[in-house]
């Protein structure tokens, strides 16, 4: 009971006007939270909601840097889609993007003056390779004793990011670099081909790519069907005879290698080298895509370009004084506008009758 | 002048999605009456009582109460007014003792607890209605029959005038049942309300004063003892008649099909719970396995088909010792399950038609394409199957979840039939479905021993044991008490091997 004398009841169908009008209340019902956060800081929430939408959305400029955060954003949320699929917690895509940024690095350091056309797919290969044994770690006493996943894949992340600190504060920093931790630039052969003049890179071609072989997979391959049943009902799966162990390593092993492309795509695309802060939490506001699109690959692409929009826009008017932690707060409000209104889609509140002789009750 | 009933529904409705589970129904308790609610699963019995009890609250219609009308907010609400209910499933705590788990939830229980006051009340209640317990055993050490007497001294305890029990025979032996009859019809003899919820007509015949019967949410009759028989009940409850037999033809093979030699296993908190376990079904023979809900039966199905692990013995079938063999190992030997808990293990709820049809044989190389599922092919089984079954669905790809209790059991048949096994487990087939569904089930299932499947059947209801069974197997505490051709037996005797009697003492 929610207030006396109300009930939430099920909805067994869910109405279809419901499934487009909630979602779209929800973000304005999120944006006007937010803009009470904005109005008591003293600045107009119009004005900043405006220059956030053009700044984003409104300029060829602004419109490319979105797409440039919409390919990390679209990876790992491909990338830990598919383990929730399975229902498989990974709450690891930062660190396995940083361990594919780094396997990926490795290779355009060791081979300086690589320009044949091996290096980039070996750059691709190991990157993966490198997410996704890092995924692995967690996902072997996941699937022999049952270890909480949720756990060990957080706290690999930092695992992970404290490595690839380490390397550019340490062995790998550029010589050169005015003691910046970085490393050195990458030969033009170990970057990814732009759009252009724009800063798109060649990481959009595997964004749209793993979105429709996630769709395939998912939907039309057997092991698919596997991985879809063992997610909405792992009894069935053993009953079925599924191998749920080996499904458990072979999900977590492609999530993690998915958002290590991710990690080797922003090395090679748009730095040019792997440095400290390579992700501004791509792997965590994946977690948050993945269920806003209610792990639809095609919805991914879409919130992920939203989402986007809306680091891009934050970034607009931090010039302005807005601090950046308001932009991650209307993140915030909108995951938990939009889950909250999702109540709304499936169930509905309904007036109880009022009690005649309910007061001399005990 | 009208009579004052110790409790009276008035036009009671009650509209879940999709369905009218009560429609404007009508019911009264008099004092010192056993009023047995009838109907088939499905029919509203429990929603009514969970109206009377607190638990839902009706659409329409008025609740009275010696004369008093009401509105119950929650079960407290009911059970301060005097209304119990005793649930199908206990709602008992294992760790506490039986004093404790009456005065749970109790609010006159005083902010210093003196347990021995509650004990001495408790037994000076239980022995004035011949309900034997000891108040300060341990709940988890009871028997089934034992926690369900201490639900009802629960109530008393609570001053309940009217005490509802919703199935309450489910779990008990014939033995236990009759003890319990006789305990209700003591507590109605101190003027109070029993109803007894029930789909079974022997029980009806038995103990009722009065009796309604439900159909699809109605009542259709309210009748007073003299005033009704077996077959005017049952023609009430279905509305329309009802073939009861349906007869073996041929006799079964004699090839060995299944084999199990001295099998045990462990149950979920790792305790043994199948030990020495032996017997063979043949080709073309319905072995049933009759006992107590709880006494191994799920664990024996599971570990059959390799979902358990056996800790010793061995599972022979057709010839081959699956013992050990992986689940999927097991299929491929050709043995199909239909588990007892239909959406918890053997569908998957919220997948549709179509990918829960091919559970067992998506990856059978006519259902692929490389690594692909071949769906143009999986679409064109499931309208097989869905016509050559009778399954009634609104769509091939709506979650199955919205099924009706009898068309899911068929879509799982039908997929475990046409999976082609030698041997078919059955476990609690037709729990839950009403006169209709259960007579498709069980042609179904004697259809396949025609064409000489071996079946294991499972079941909680003697009747459906001796009705398709050649030989029944009982089990109680994880043994078998013992083997008996169905013809050389009856109700009685199998009844004793449940309790773990065997065959020689029924002598």
């Amino acid at each position: 009971m929610i207030l006396p004398g109300y009930v939430i009841e099920k909805r067994l169908t869910p109405s279809s006007t419901a499934y487009v009008i909630i979602p779209i209340l929800s973000i304005i019902l999120a944006l006007a939270a937010g803009a009470i956060f904005l109005e008591l800081s003293g600045r107009n929430c119009f004005e900043i909601y405006s220059r956030m939408f053009s700044g984003a959305f409104g300029s060829r400029y602004g419109l490319s840097e979105t797409v440039v955060k919409a390919i990390p954003l679209t990876l790992t949320g491909i990338g830990v889609a598919l383990a929730f699929r399975m229902q498989l917690w990974n709450i690891g895509g930062e660190g396995q993007l940083y361990m594919g940024a780094f396997a990926a690095t490795w290779v355009a350091l060791t081979f300086p003056g690589g320009s044949g056309w091996w290096v980039l797919p070996t750059m691709v290969l190991l990157g993966m390779l490198a997410g996704g044994l890092w995924a692995l770690i967690p996902a072997i006493p996941r699937a022999i004793w049952g270890v909480n996943e949720i756990i060990t894949t957080l706290m690999l992340n930092y695992v992970a990011i404290f490595w690839v600190d380490y390397l550019v504060f340490g062995p790998w920093k550029d010589p050169n670099g005015f003691n910046f931790p970085m490393t050195a630039q990458f030969s033009p052969g170990a970057i990814l081909p732009a759009l252009g003049n724009s800063r798109i890179h060649a990481g959009l071609f595997f964004g749209l790519a793993l979105t429709v072989i996630f769709y395939l997979i998912i939907y039309h391959t057997r092991w698919g069907y596997e991985i879809r049943v063992t997610g909405e009902n792992p009894n069935s799966a053993h009953y079925a005879g599924m191998n749920s162990k080996r499904n458990i390593m072979l999900v977590m092993f492609f999530s993690g290698a998915i958002c290590g492309l991710a990690g080797m795509s922003e090395v090679a695309g748009i730095a040019g080298r792997l440095q400290q802060g390579l992700s501004p939490g791509y792997g965590f506001t994946a977690i948050i895509i993945a269920w806003l699109s209610r792990l639809n690959p095609f919805a991914i692409v879409i919130v992920a370009f939203l989402f986007a929009g809306l680091q891009v826009g934050g970034y607009i008017v931090q010039t302005s004084g807005i601090p950046s932690s308001m932009v991650t707060m209307l993140q915030g409000l909108l995951l938990f506008f939009v889950l909250g209104g999702e109540l709304l889609t499936n169930y509905t509140i309904k007036r109880m009758p009022a009690n005649p002789s309910g007061d001399d009750m005990r | 002048m009208q009579e004052t009933y110790l409790v009276e529904l008035k036009n009671i409705t009650k509209r879940f999605p999709g369905v009218t589970a009560n429609d404007k129904v009508n019911f009264n308790v008099r004092k010192g009456e056993i009023h047995v609610l009838l109907g088939e699963n499905g029919s509203g019995k429990s929603t009514l009582m969970s109206i009377l009890s607190g638990l839902y609250r009706p659409d329409e219609g008025e609740i009275i109460v010696r004369g008093i009308k009401m509105v119950f907010r929650s079960p407290r609400n009911a059970i301060s007014a005097g209304i119990g209910m005793v649930h199908q499933h206990f709602k008992l705590i294992d760790s506490f003792s039986v004093a404790e788990n009456v005065i749970l939830g109790d609010d006159r229980t005083a902010p210093v607890l003196n347990i021995k006051d509650v004990e001495n009340n408790l037994a000076q209640l239980s022995a004035r209605y011949g309900l034997d317990i000891n108040p300060s055993s341990m709940v988890w050490q009871l028997s089934v029959g034992e926690k369900q007497r201490v639900e009802i001294v629960k109530m008393l305890y609570r001053g309940s005038q009217v005490l509802i029990l919703d199935e309450p025979t489910a779990v008990l032996t014939p033995q236990e049942a009759d003890k319990l009859f006789r305990n209700l019809r003591e507590m109605a003899g101190t003027g109070r309300g029993i109803v007894v919820i029930t789909h079974k007509l022997n029980e009806v015949m038995e103990i009722a004063d009065r009796v309604t019967v439900l159909r699809r949410g109605k009542a259709v009759a309210t009748l007073e003892r003299g005033q009704f028989n077996r077959t005017d009940l049952a023609w009430l409850m279905v509305g329309q008649d009802v073939v009861l037999q349906n007869k073996k033809k041929s006799p079964p093979g004699q090839r060995k099909v299944l084999e199990l030699k001295g099998v045990g296993c462990l149950n979920d908190l790792g305790r043994n719970c199948l030990q020495d376990v032996s017997f063979t079904v043949h080709q073309g023979e319905i072995f049933g396995i009759a006992g107590v809900a709880g006494n191994g039966q799920r664990e024996l199905a599971e570990v059959i088909a390799g979902l358990r692990r056996a800790t010793e013995g061995s599972i022979i079938v057709n010839g081959t010792d699956i013992t050990g063999f992986s689940p999927r190992r097991v299929i491929d030997h050709g043995v199909a399950l239909v588990p007892e808990d239909r959406l918890g293990t053997g569908l998957i709820p919220n997948m549709g038609a179509v990918d829960n049809l091919v559970l067992k044989d998506y990856r059978r190389r006519e259902m692929s394409r490389g690594p692909f599922l071949n769906r143009r092919k999986a679409y064109e089984k499931v309208k097989q199957l869905v016509n050559r079954f009778e399954i009634k669905l609104s769509s091939l790809d709506a979650p199955v979840k919205l099924m009706s209790g009898g068309n899911l059991q068929r879509l799982l048949l039908a997929r475990e039939i046409t999976s082609n096994p030698k041997l078919l487990i059955a476990v609690y087939p037709v729990r839950g479905l009403d006169i209709k569904a259960t007579e498709a089930v069980h042609n179904l299932l004697l259809e396949q021993r025609e064409r000489g499947m071996a079946i294991l059947l499972i079941s909680e209801d003697l009747e459906e044991i001796f009705k398709l069974s050649d030989r029944i197997g009982v089990l109680c505490g994880g043994r078998i008490t013992g083997i008996i051709p169905s013809e050389m037996t009856d109700i009685e005797e199998i009844g004793l091997l449940m309790m773990g009697g065997t065959g020689e003492m029924v002598l």
